[in-house]
């Protein structure tokens, strides 16, 4: 898990030079058309992505190459010659019976993708169908008072997506929820700041996992008598844990390191205690919230992937343990599928705080 | 009685082994409606005196005085050109005035907030930049925002720390006019805090020299008896003028040589030799 969670990382910053290429297509319309930028600014990130990609396949081949000479060889020592020659010949049919497990290549990862999104396709074609077929049962079981019939056929891959999306938005929103007031009520008073200090220090570094195991140890107990969903409710609140400790300590450091001048202008001005805070205290601490924030987001979207693995919640982390536990000729390429959409919606998370930081933050020089 | 009195002062900062006396024993008195200046090395505390006379700091020892009232807080009454601006970066200049005009008018009505700030914006001669923000302006423009900030709370007095330091000469010029134009306009009383000596004489109906820190302290007034309106060229041949001029000066190289006497002192070395040393 740690691994993919590590070339998940490298991944992003390959998708983000060719996002940033992509985007500075469309600015280049000066008049003058400058070679030179054009070289920087598309071909050399295109050429990377390329040769990223010719490398991944030449790697993915010689893996292939060795994993199929070791199944011949297996084959001659087990069966004989007779036996090896057919096991040659069935890899090189490209029969599935005997294909050899391993890296898959690009091509291979391409075509799981295809097949993702059909798959998907047929599925939400197959839970729109059962809609409109229950749609007028599920109006009279409304009207007697009873709970209508869902759809509960298996999520398609896109389904997962949303889930994990949900389940780390909720998660994110718990942790602004908690980390900022209290990062700003700490950050207000030195005494607080050291009450809290070892509280903060201890929990930061806890990995993802031990949350998950404390929220499951609180939230089993508390959910015993509902029928809620409380997969969902765990993953989220695990999530939030997890990820509220930068948020918590840029928070805390931003309102405690507040420009002298500024408050000296709230003294002279004779600001109140709330407008002080309100007025002076939070717009100038803002940046620095907002860069907890985005590591807060990005955390969260990176142990989220851990946490649904573990706590057996749907969504991409589920998703990637299945295909794994699977074991089908095509899971080893679904993984790599999951892992680009991964990486990719990070980094695509990333952007939009960016945005929201530009838009609300003075201090608009804030750069990834 | 004084407006504004200063009782054998001390401030310290900090305490025991590592405290720091920065002024010691300073002895002030302003009349209302005079210009005062204050004239110092940099380094000499100052700042620390402003802050000590518009509530920012408390004297370790000995009265601030106002109107007769000691000085426990900051007050509207007492409106602050800090050295450094002090502008709210978020802020556009209008909303910087604003916020000062609304905290010192707080029953008013937004039209009348509104009309005002436009005032005072005009005053200073900013109004094509009302909704630019700090960043955007130079730093002759930021001063007169926070002069327009100041002045807009229709203090009693205005106290200005090195106000026009950091200006090039021509803004400063311009800048001086104008807040001797106030100033004149309605009678306030103004604390000047000036490394420049021009900048006091020009501006100001007394100088003190402040000696420098540590353990600062005031020396002797200069009274400058030169008829306002006064004019900076006319002013150069005016012998008042040379003469005030050069008592300062002299007084203040004296100060200068002092120092340099102070550093002068002999340190003696303990006798002592390698303990391998071959003669």
């Amino acid at each position: 898990m740690k691994q993919s969670v590590t070339v998940n990382k490298t991944q992003e910053l390959k998708l983000a030079g060719a996002a940033k290429a992509a985007l500075s297509k469309f600015k280049v319309k000066s008049p003058k058309f400058d070679l030179k930028t054009f070289l920087r600014k598309v071909i050399v990130p295109l050429a990377s992505i390329l040769l990223f990609i010719g490398l991944w396949h030449i790697g993915a081949k010689a893996l292939f190459n060795i994993e199929a000479d070791y199944k011949i060889q297996k084959a001659l020592t087990d069966q004989g010659q007779a036996a090896a020659n057919a096991m040659a010949a069935c890899i090189a049919s490209g029969d599935i019976s005997c294909q050899p497990n391993t890296l898959p290549s690009p091509a291979q990862v391409w075509e799981s993708f295809n097949t993702l999104i059909a798959d998907h396709k047929v599925i939400s074609a197959d839970k729109l169908a059962f809609k409109e077929k229950t749609a007028a049962l599920n109006e009279k079981r409304i009207s007697e008072g009873k709970d209508p019939i869902t759809y509960t056929g298996r999520p398609s891959f896109v389904d997962q997506i949303f889930t994990s999306l949900k389940t780390v938005f909720a998660g994110f929103l718990l942790a602004f929820f908690i980390a900022v007031p209290i990062g700003i009520i700490i950050g207000l008073s030195d005494t607080l700041r050291n009450a809290f200090n070892w509280l903060i220090q201890v929990f930061k570094p806890v990995s993802p996992v031990v949350w998950l195991l404390l929220v499951f140890m609180i939230v089993k107990t508390m959910t015993k008598d509902s029928n809620s969903d409380s997969a969902f409710i765990i993953s989220f609140i695990s999530v939030g844990l997890c990820a509220m400790w930068a948020t918590l300590v840029n928070t805390a450091m931003g309102v405690s390191s507040v420009d002298k001048d500024y408050i000296n202008v709230a003294k002279v001005l004779k600001l109140g205690p709330l407008q002080k805070v309100f007025k002076v205290i939070l717009p100038s601490s803002l940046p620095l919230i907002f860069t907890g924030l985005r590591i807060t987001l990005s955390v969260a979207w990176m142990v989220l992937i851990a946490i649904e693995l573990l706590a057996q919640s749907p969504g991409l982390g589920s998703f990637v343990w299945e295909e794994f536990q699977n074991g089908a000729n095509d899971s080893n390429s679904k993984i790599i599928v999951a892992m680009f959409i991964i990486g990719i919606i990070g980094f695509l998370l990333d952007r939009i705080m960016l945005t929201i930081q530009n838009m609300v933050s003075f201090n608009k020089n804030a750069t990834a | 009685m004084a407006y504004l009195e200063l009782k054998n002062v001390n401030k310290t900062y900090g305490e025991g082994k590592s405290a720091t006396e920065v002024l010691t024993d300073i002895n002030l008195t302003i009349e209302e409606g005079e210009f005062v200046a204050i004239v110092g090395f940099t380094g000499s505390g100052k700042t620390t005196l402003v802050n000590l006379i518009n509530g920012l700091l408390k004297p370790t020892s000995g009265e601030v005085l106002f109107k007769g009232e000691p000085v426990v807080d900051t007050s509207h009454e007492r409106g602050v050109i800090f050295q450094n601006y002090s502008l709210l970066p978020w802020l556009s200049v209008g909303q910087n005035v604003a916020m000062a005009v609304k905290v010192a008018f707080p029953n008013e009505k937004k039209a009348f907030i509104k009309e005002r700030v436009a005032q005072y914006v005009e005053m200073v001669n900013l109004s094509p930049a009302i909704n630019k923000r700090p960043k955007e302006l130079s730093g002759g423009m930021r001063q007169r925002v926070a002069v327009a900030r100041a002045l807009a709370m229709n203090p009693e007095m205005i106290i200005m720390d090195e106000p026009l330091g950091a200006l090039d000469a021509l803004t400063r010029g311009n800048l001086q006019d104008e807040i001797l134009k106030i100033w004149s306009k309605d009678k306030r009383t103004a604390l000047l805090i000036t490394n420049d000596v021009d900048e006091g004489i020009y501006m100001a109906d007394r100088i003190i020299p402040l000696r420098p820190g540590p353990r600062a302290t005031l020396g002797p007034e200069f009274k400058i008896d030169i008829e306002r309106p006064r004019d900076k060229t006319e002013l150069n041949d005016n012998p008042v003028y040379k003469k005030t001029r050069n008592a300062i000066i002299e007084y203040l190289m004296g100060i200068g040589e002092e120092r340099k006497a102070i550093s002068k002192k002999l340190y003696e070395l303990p006798d002592l030799a390698p303990k391998s040393f071959v003669a």
